[in-house]
């Protein structure tokens, strides 16, 4: 058997008469069948609706349609920056993404490290099962019970404030705790879940390093902050690198859910491109400003994510994208 | 010497000790604000609206009723026929999508094939730039005629680059010899698929399958963007999301429970809503975690 695969027989089959180029795709034409679904789906779902972005160009009226609609070039982009939206929005996206990425990471990493520490097999399984539960729920449950705790007449961290007889907090009306809140939400959602790469790479730290570092006499700490912490490290930079490429990607859900469809009051500090364009659509109706917005996001993620790439395959080259 | 060597051992120690309790009682901690929340939902819904409205949302139930529960369970329909349709969407979607993803991420896993370059960076350009919400708004609704029709949830869920990367790094696992020696016993690439390679992998469908299974389970964007409100039965998130969202629509579902209006316990239905849509989950899911774990590892990265 083993010999007979070592062999490697040309196809049999009769082969059509032309060039190389031909000849290939005849050879291939099974497999390419097989990826033509997938293909047509991702022409369909996600190339069609760039030409599209063409709205973010013209001042887009429903009754005239995409082709009548006058032509303003730049206008929708001007109009943007000037009303300061665009400086906004990106501050926003680009910020909460920065303290999701190096918060996320440090309390992963930092979770995956102590998990590791632990010596009771049935612990570990029972609280990883809990830590991963907050991963498995909907965005819309995340929004009820961040309400349950936050409600203003009926929420939990009210409850607890007049107990302690101090002032109840109007949350859903005061912006500039949310910050807080959306960040405590993110890590307490994607922690458990994101602890297992950096669990599974101390699975794969050889234990004879751990056994001679024992015999040298290193302590728990040491162990830690000379060994796994170091070895972490590669993985802890890809990670990152590969997450700062998503950095004006907003997650939807979670702000939507959060801070509910149209509480104004909120805006200037949970607004993000995502709820921005979102709005636009829906309630709104200006396609060309919601468009203009997506376009400024593509292109300039596109852009965020060549460099990530570029210092990925600085730091290590068989793990950059393209 | 010797004594140096013991106070050694007794520091090593006591460092191992601080950093175990640490460990204890920071992850006990943490693993008890991540179920904490969910017994808030639970016992909220088991709570009287009066005793909600003078002591707020607690734990533990203040008084005790089961009422919430009463009347979402009175008028059953549209809580099983939301279940219902997500069952369907989540079923049809992750047989055909987990077909798809297993067929695509083959073919592309093998080094024999000549466009897989082409194809895979095809799919994988598709994270890096997109058209944005709005145009895809207008193919899903005006192009494609999609609206109010369960295919615009169905649909754009069958895929993803990411679920077709993992199962590229499950597949890269199996020889390609095997392939190979099915090749010069005269077995075409799909029948390799079909019947040597689908059966190699079930660790990875059942990876790949229940991500699919997840997404489709907790889908409510585009739920909520194509489905109207008129339509009768909708998803199981975007049922929950119009309760949660709108007292009128709670009062409206209580109405045909013969409940005076001014009596609808408003807060508690919401809970009792969100357990009764998300309880049955949130137990089956210990069950499988595993493979989520091992869908993480695999494919999380690299493509």
């Amino acid at each position: 058997m083993s010999t007979a695969l070592k062999t490697s027989i040309p196809s049999s089959k009769p082969l059509p008469a032309g060039s190389g180029r031909l000849r290939r795709f005849w050879n291939n034409k099974t497999l390419l069948l097989m990826c033509l679904p997938a293909v047509l789906f991702f022409i369909v779902f996600a190339y069609l609706p760039m030409p599209g972005l063409y709205l973010a160009f013209i001042q887009y009226n429903y009754s005239d349609g995409i082709f009548k609609s006058p032509f303003v070039a730049f206008d929708n982009f001007r109009f943007l920056v000037m009303n300061g939206d665009l400086w906004r929005l990106t501050f926003n996206t680009v910020a909460y993404n920065i303290v999701f990425i190096v918060l996320g990471n440090f309390l992963q990493i930092f979770v995956a490290i102590l998990l590791n520490e632990l010596r009771k097999k049935w612990f570990k399984k029972v609280s990883q099962t809990l830590m991963f539960l907050p991963h498995f729920i909907s965005a819309v449950l995340i929004g009820l019970i961040a309400y349950n705790i936050l409600s203003y007449d009926y929420g939990l961290l009210n409850g607890l404030l007049e107990s302690l007889g101090m002032e109840p907090v109007k949350t859903y009306s005061n912006p500039t705790i949310w910050p807080f809140i959306i960040v405590l939400t993110f890590l307490w959602q994607s922690t458990g879940y994101g602890s297992i790469i950096y669990f599974a790479a101390i699975m794969g730290l050889d234990n004879e390093i751990i056994e001679a570092s024992e015999i040298d006499g290193a302590n728990a700490f040491q162990r830690i902050i000379y060994i796994i912490i170091p070895w972490l490290k590669p993985t802890f930079i890809i990670l990152m690198l590969f997450s700062l490429g998503g950095v004006l990607k907003g997650n939807f859900g979670l702000f939507y859910n959060l801070v509910g469809a149209n509480n104004t009051a909120l805006y200037p500090t949970t607004d993000i491109i995502e709820t921005y364009v979102f709005r636009a659509l829906m309630t709104n109706f200006n396609f060309s400003i919601g468009s203009a917005v997506s376009l400024y996001q593509s292109v300039f993620g596109f852009i965020v994510v060549l460099t990530a790439n570029w210092l990925v395959r600085r730091v290590s080259p068989e793990n950059s994208l393209f | 010497m010797e004594q140096s060597e013991e106070s050694r051992s007794i520091r090593t120690d006591i460092s191992g000790i601080i950093v175990r309790v640490f460990g204890y009682v920071f992850i006990s901690f943490f693993a008890l604000c991540c179920l904490l929340p969910f017994l808030l939902v639970l016992g909220t819904s088991f709570t009287t609206e009066g005793a909600i409205k003078k002591f707020g949302f607690n734990f533990w139930p203040r008084e005790f009723s089961t009422f919430a529960y009463k009347i979402v369970f009175e008028n059953p329909d549209m809580m099983i026929g939301s279940y219902l349709v997500t069952i369907a969407i989540t079923v049809v979607g992750t047989a055909i999508g987990l077909f798809l993803v297993a067929m695509t991420g083959y073919a592309l896993q093998r080094p024999d094939f000549g466009y897989r370059n082409g194809i895979s960076f095809f799919i994988y350009f598709t994270t890096l730039f997109s058209g944005g919400l709005v145009p895809f708004y207008l193919l899903m609704t005006q192009y494609l005629t999609l609206k109010d029709n369960y295919l615009a949830v169905l649909l754009p869920g069958l895929l993803s680059p990411f679920l077709i990367i993992m199962m590229k790094s499950f597949v890269r696992s199996i020889p390609h010899a095997i392939t190979e020696s099915a090749k010069i016993d005269g077995a075409g690439d799909f029948t390799i698929f079909l019947k040597l390679i689908l059966p190699m992998t079930t660790p990875a469908l059942a990876t790949i399958g229940l991500f699919i299974a997840l997404g489709y389970w907790n889908e409510w964007y585009n739920s909520m963007l194509f489905l109207s409100s008129d339509l009768k039965y909708r998803p199981l998130q975007l049922f929950l999301y119009n309760v949660v969202t709108s007292a009128d629509f709670i009062r409206n579902s209580a109405a045909a429970s013969n409940v005076e209006l001014r009596d609808v316990p408003l807060e508690s239905m919401k809970m009792a809503t969100a357990v009764v849509a998300t309880g049955p989950v949130i137990l089956f899911y210990p069950f499988v975690q595993r493979y989520f774990i091992k869908g993480i590892t695999v494919g999380a990265v690299k493509g």
